[in-house]
């Protein structure tokens, strides 16, 4: 019997700590996109509620909490992260795994606005993007997934492959801010 | 000279820097311009063609003379602004663009050469013999004339780019931008207030003015005090907004310090806009105007009010307007010696005492070599020689209108003032006040700012308060009479950093080049690093003059970004060494670099291209080393960046019946099939496979490089041209960690470690299927690049490294092992399999070979385009194998081939080499390639000839496939 083990995407480059910013790996559980077949969006809406307990996120907002989470990943697309989605929900919508495609980081501390301003060409202001408030958008070159979870607190996508770059691009923002004081 | 008690400068921090290698003292707040005039230094540059000796001229941005190269190495910075550069301890400035020195400048003969060195010589006179003008006129007059230079070293110094936004950008804290920021901050916006001083204030730190009762610096810092405490403002020093951009956008400039990034390139968004950019006082050309000591008479004033330094001992003013008049009264009060005042206005009166006044008096010439020391003065009652070491001239002032003009508005002329002022609505969004827009009293600014405030918030849909009272302070009415230039013989210059004259551009336009943007062209006015902010609106009201036509008819240059110099690194900030592309690693990233692999670039990814062992010193050891494991053993290969989408729907099917020129909907769940993507122009995009996980669901590779181009391309369709069909598409690329296993010990390795084994029934050649290993759900498929008995074993990329290691280390047992790119390629042109070399945007189905892949069944994206007669045309390009004729030599891709006998030309090529390897398993050299009707030619010898790394060579046409054309490996 083979015993393969596992390694998480920022195995040996996190936790990072720079001035008051602290960027750790998050665990978020599964990662199932949902997208409604033609015409099903309300359907999957319904199942999702009934099996998981969180709304259907509208564009750009993000539902749940950390145990089950829904975050809006693109056009007709929402991230199920948290528990296996509900078989039902396999019914009116494609379900694809994306458990290990994603490479997640949450940014926390005093200044981490500012260290998303080096990154993310959103307007991330507390007014503008409130806490449940998400974007897929740019993190310096990378497409990604931005979301508030906190005053302070972001939660930050890429691709897994580019786990490192993202600790790289935020290492310099981090060490930028922090050489202003 | 540092007056006591004046200035804004902390005299109680010294601070020691270096100019030109003496060491000089001047305190914290000094630039650099301020700290060397304090010690009677004017002499801080030569100009760029004539090398005429020039000292500072303003006390801004705007400062055309006093460039000064500071730092060295890497951190080397050109072209700065010493009127800009902070003095810093141990900051090290140099002159430029002078040799032996400053003060004896071998250059400077060009000077006595001027009347054969003016506008538009070069066009004239480099004109013969053809082919000198690159070779030898240019690189000689580049090194004669020029600016401040780099060192060559990359910078090393940090630049930064980032985001802001705000409901209001305030550009400029003078006092119609602090109070314009107050007024809004107050309200409650989200303010952001610029300004490239590293003082806020503006004006109010350079003049006596009395503000609310307090100096106008102190009121000033008192605003940016109460700004700095509200938390919905935030004030930015030290940024220039350089440029003007659709919906809302601003560049901005941060200069950096010791310990902050050399410069931040700013990108802001703003939903209203008050340009608050102030003004900038203008020259008057006569002759000899540019000695050192010759200012403008607002910097005087500010030298002398903001860093308490006398610019001359013996000052003289010359102006056409009533501002003059400060300068003289300001230098009075401070105890510093008038020589005279002089106005050109005939009516002008002047209420001084003890200065000697000239009302209808011209400057009309100076003395002095290396600074001012006389000048010559016409006035009605004759020509009068007065000493002076400074002259304070004001042409008046022209508003900074550049940033409303970025979007191409033109500015607007205003007689009474005499100068131009923006247009309104030439920004969406943005809106000018006080200076800028003007209004020169400091009262007018006060309240342009606070009506523009006004104004903004009621536009952003905030409540908008009353006007509240505001503070008390001058409103001296502004009154000036123009006076562009005066008249005489000698050189008066109009713009001091390109060394252009009034004679150079009334030269221009007896040239004819009568149109502004001619006459910029024709005399180079108005170029270089400061865009002749010093010079622009006289030269062309000189051109207007010589041409006989109205300053507004003769109109302005286009004004464009940036509005001041931005380092090419601060717009390239962030993109050095592992900062200029994301990287993408494999999940066996570490082990194949703890294998010694290199990893080479295939579009963002890094691949291993060899596992060397230690006695290899040669990558061809390793790579045919590798070729033989997956042909006599096993190998192991990381293949996880091909791409890998899912499609999943009712319509999933009927999709890639679409997209695939081959037909997939016939393929049955469980298998795997072969699949030609065409563009829609009937050319070849991509090849790769669709694996029918279940009936209504499929995975398609795509290749490395075209995997985000196929996503693209498959949404676009989906999306486009049949949006009705029900299916969703989505990459799972990075879920899955996938890996060959090739050769003749494929089954045997996979079935030491699958939970349960695999057999030849139910995997066949083109199976795939969920299996399991070590309890992890994985997947696989029984496809073969390499023509070897072959299977790729995907796993979610969480087990990735640990499945590499696994595969490697039983594979190593077995006689075998890890294999890299290098022989993967060997592998596929042994066995004839096509890559992005073979599919390179220009072949088609037919020239593949693979014609018969476009189904006659059916309809596909590309197929009407692709069967057009010149795709198909039997004289095209065909896919051919290629090998030595006699004995083994080197053949290269990229090599042309020809026909025996046939002349060695472009018009003669009859093809070229896409792919070449040495082949191990034959032991020689082989080749891909695409030869014109090529497929019948089979058997031909042709001359294989590549210039670049000298081959010249026979070769024999064959088929593409060089290694088991029946397949019989593959499918055993």
């Amino acid at each position: 019997m083979v015993d393969l083990t596992d390694r998480s995407p920022c195995a040996g480059s996190l936790p990072l700590r720079i001035g008051t910013l602290t960027v750790t790996e998050v665990e978020l559980g599964r990662l199932t996109t949902v997208s409604p077949f033609l015409g099903q969006r309300r359907l999957s809406a319904q199942r999702m509620e009934a099996a998981h307990g969180i709304p259907w996120p509208e564009p750009n907002r993000t539902t749940g909490t950390d145990a089950a989470r829904a975050i809006w990943f693109g056009h007709d697309t929402v991230l199920l992260a948290g528990p296996a989605a509900d078989p039902s929900l396999a019914q009116s919508a494609a379900l694809t795994d994306q458990s290990d495609a994603w490479a997640t980081m949450r940014v926390s501390g005093a200044g981490a606005e500012a260290v998303l301003a080096r990154l993310v060409p959103v307007d991330l202001r507390p007014a503008r993007f409130e806490e449940g408030h998400t974007a897929r958008t740019l993190i310096k070159q990378m497409t990604g997934s931005v979301t508030r979870t906190g005053p302070d607190v972001f939660l930050l996508m890429v691709f897994r492959s580019m786990a490192q770059t993202l600790v790289h691009d935020l290492t310099e923002a981090m060490e930028a801010v922090a050489a202003r004081g | 000279m540092r007056i006591d008690g004046k200035g804004l400068v902390d005299r109680s921090r010294p601070v020691r820097f270096q100019f030109d290698g003496i060491g000089h003292t001047g305190f914290e707040g000094d630039t650099v311009a301020s700290a060397l005039l304090a010690k009677g230094v004017r002499l801080m540059g030569r100009s760029f063609k004539y090398h005429r000796p020039r000292g500072v001229l303003t006390a801004d941005s705007a400062e055309p003379n006093a460039l000064i190269t500071v730092g060295r190495g890497g951190r080397q910075e050109p072209n700065v602004r010493a009127t800009l550069q902070e003095i810093a301890p141990g900051l090290e400035a140099r002159a430029q663009n002078a040799w032996p020195s400053l003060r004896f400048d071998a250059m400077a003969l060009n000077d006595l050469m001027w009347p054969f060195l003016r506008a538009g010589f070069y066009y004239k006179t480099f004109m013969w013999p053809r082919g000198f003008w690159e070779r030898l006129y240019e690189p000689i007059i580049r090194r004669a004339a020029g600016l401040g230079a780099l060192n060559g070293d990359p910078a090393d110094g940090r630049f930064e780019k980032a985001y802001a936004f705000c409901d209001l950008l305030v550009i400029g804290a003078g006092p119609t931008g602090l109070m314009a920021a107050l007024t809004a901050a107050r309200a409650g916006a989200d303010v952001l207030l610029v300004d490239e001083d590293s003082l806020p204030g503006g004006r109010l730190n350079a003049e006596t003015h009395l503000v609310s009762g307090v100096p106008g610096a102190g009121w000033a810092a008192a605003a940016a005090a109460e700004l700095a405490d509200l938390p919905n403002a935030r004030l930015m020093t030290r940024t220039t907004v350089v440029g003007a951009y659709d919906h809302g956008t601003y560049g901005a400039l941060e200069r950096g310090g010791p310990d902050r990034p050399a410069e931040t390139f700013w990108r802001i968004v703003a939903e209203r806009v008050i340009l608050a950019a102030g003004a900038q006082e203008r020259m008057v050309a006569f002759a000899d105007n540019d000695r050192p000591g010759i200012m403008t008479a607002s910097a005087v004033r500010a030298y002398l009010n903001r860093w308490g330094v006398a610019s001359g001992q013996r000052i003289a003013v010359f102006g056409n307007n009533d501002d003059a008049h400060r300068t003289a009264r300001d230098l009075s009060e401070a105890g510093v010696e008038v020589a005279a005042v002089i106005d050109s206005r005939a009516d002008a009166t002047c209420d001084l005492a003890d200065v000697p006044f000239h009302a209808g008096a011209v400057v009309t010439g100076t003395r002095g070599r290396l600074g001012l020391r006389q000048i010559t003065v016409k006035t009605d009652r004759g020509i009068r020689e007065i000493d002076a070491d400074c002259l304070a001239v004001s042409g008046g002032w022209n508003p900074t209108v550049h940033l409303s003009c970025h979007m191409n508005a033109r500015p607007g002329w205003r007689a009474d003032i005499a100068a131009f002022v923006p247009t309104a609505g030439s920004v969406p969004g943005m809106v000018a006040a006080g200076a800028c827009a003007g209004d020169f009293s400091t009262a007018a600014c006060l309240r342009a700012g606070q009506e523009a405030a006004r104004e903004a918030l009621g536009d952003l849909g905030q409540h908008v308060p009353p006007a509240a009272p505001l503070p008390k302070t001058e409103d001296t009415p502004y009154r000036i009479k123009p006076l562009w230039s005066v008249p005489g013989k000698g050189r008066a210059w109009l713009d001091f950093q390109n060394d252009v004259s009034v004679k150079d551009v009334a030269q221009a336009a007896a040239e004819n080049f009568r149109s502004v943007e001619h006459m910029k062209r024709y005399t180079t006015q108005g170029m270089a690093t400061d865009q002749g902010k010093t010079s622009n609106v006289a030269a062309l009201a000189v051109l207007a003059e010589v041409t006989g036509r109205e300053i507004p008819e003769t109109g302005t240059t286009t004004f464009r970004p940036p509005y001041t110099t931005v380092s090419v690194a601060a717009f390239g900030a962030g993109g050095q060494g592992a900062g200029f592309a994301p990287e993408r690693r494999i999940t066996s990233h570490g082990a194949a670099v703890a294998r010694g692999a290199p990893m080479i670039e295939a579009g963002l990814w890094r691949r291993h291209s060899y596992f060397p062992q230690t006695q290899e010193n040669h990558w061809r050891q390793s790579c045919d080393r590798e070729v033989a494991y997956v042909r006599q053993a096993v190998g192991v290969c990381d293949v996880s960046t091909l791409g890998k989408i899912d499609v999943q729907g009712p319509d999933a099917a009927a999709f890639l019946d679409v997209v695939y020129s081959n037909r997939m909907s016939t393929l049955a769940p469980g298998r795997v099939r072969y699949g030609l993507m065409l563009r829609e122009d009937g050319f070849v995009m991509d090849d790769g496979t669709a694996a029918r996980l279940g009936p209504e669901h499929f995975l398609l590779t795509a290749t490395t490089a075209a995997a985000g181009l196929v996503m693209r391309h498959l949404e676009f369709v989906h999306q486009a041209h049949c949006p009705r069909l029900d299916l969703r598409l989505m990459s799972v690329t990075e879920h899955w960690a996938q890996f060959a296993v090739a050769g003749p010990g494929a089954r045997a390795l996979l079935n030491d470690l699958l939970d349960d084994p695999v057999d030849a029934e139910a995997w066949a050649f083109m199976a795939c299927g969920p299996v399991t290993i070590g309890g992890v759900a994985a997947r696989l498929f029984r496809i073969s690049f390499s023509g070897e008995h072959a299977y790729e074993i995907a796993v979610p990329a969480r087990y990735g490294e640990s499945l590499f290691t696994t595969l490697v280390r039983r594979a190593e047992a077995m006689g075998g092992g890890a294999y890299g790119v290098e022989a993967l390629n060997v592998l596929r042109i042994e066995k004839g399999h096509i890559t992005h070399a073979e599919m390179d945007g220009r072949t088609t189905a037919s020239d593949l070979g693979l014609e018969r892949m476009i189904s006659g069944q059916k309809d596909c994206i590309g197929k009407t385009m692709a069967a057009r007669p010149g795709l198909v045309a039997e004289d095209r390009g065909q896919l051919v194998g290629i090998r030595p004729a006699g004995g083994d030599v080197s053949l290269s891709a990229g090599a042309h081939l020809f026909d025996r006998g046939a002349a060695v030309g472009r018009e003669t090529s009859r093809g070229h080499v896409t792919s070449v390897a040495f082949s191990p398993t034959l032991g020689h050299h082989i080749a891909l390639g695409l030869v014109a009707g090529g497929r019948g030619r089979i058997g031909d010898t042709m001359r294989l000839v590549d210039h670049m790394r000298g081959v010249d060579v026979m070769v024999e046409i064959c088929a593409p496939v060089f290694v088991d054309p029946d397949g019989s490996r593959l499918r055993g």
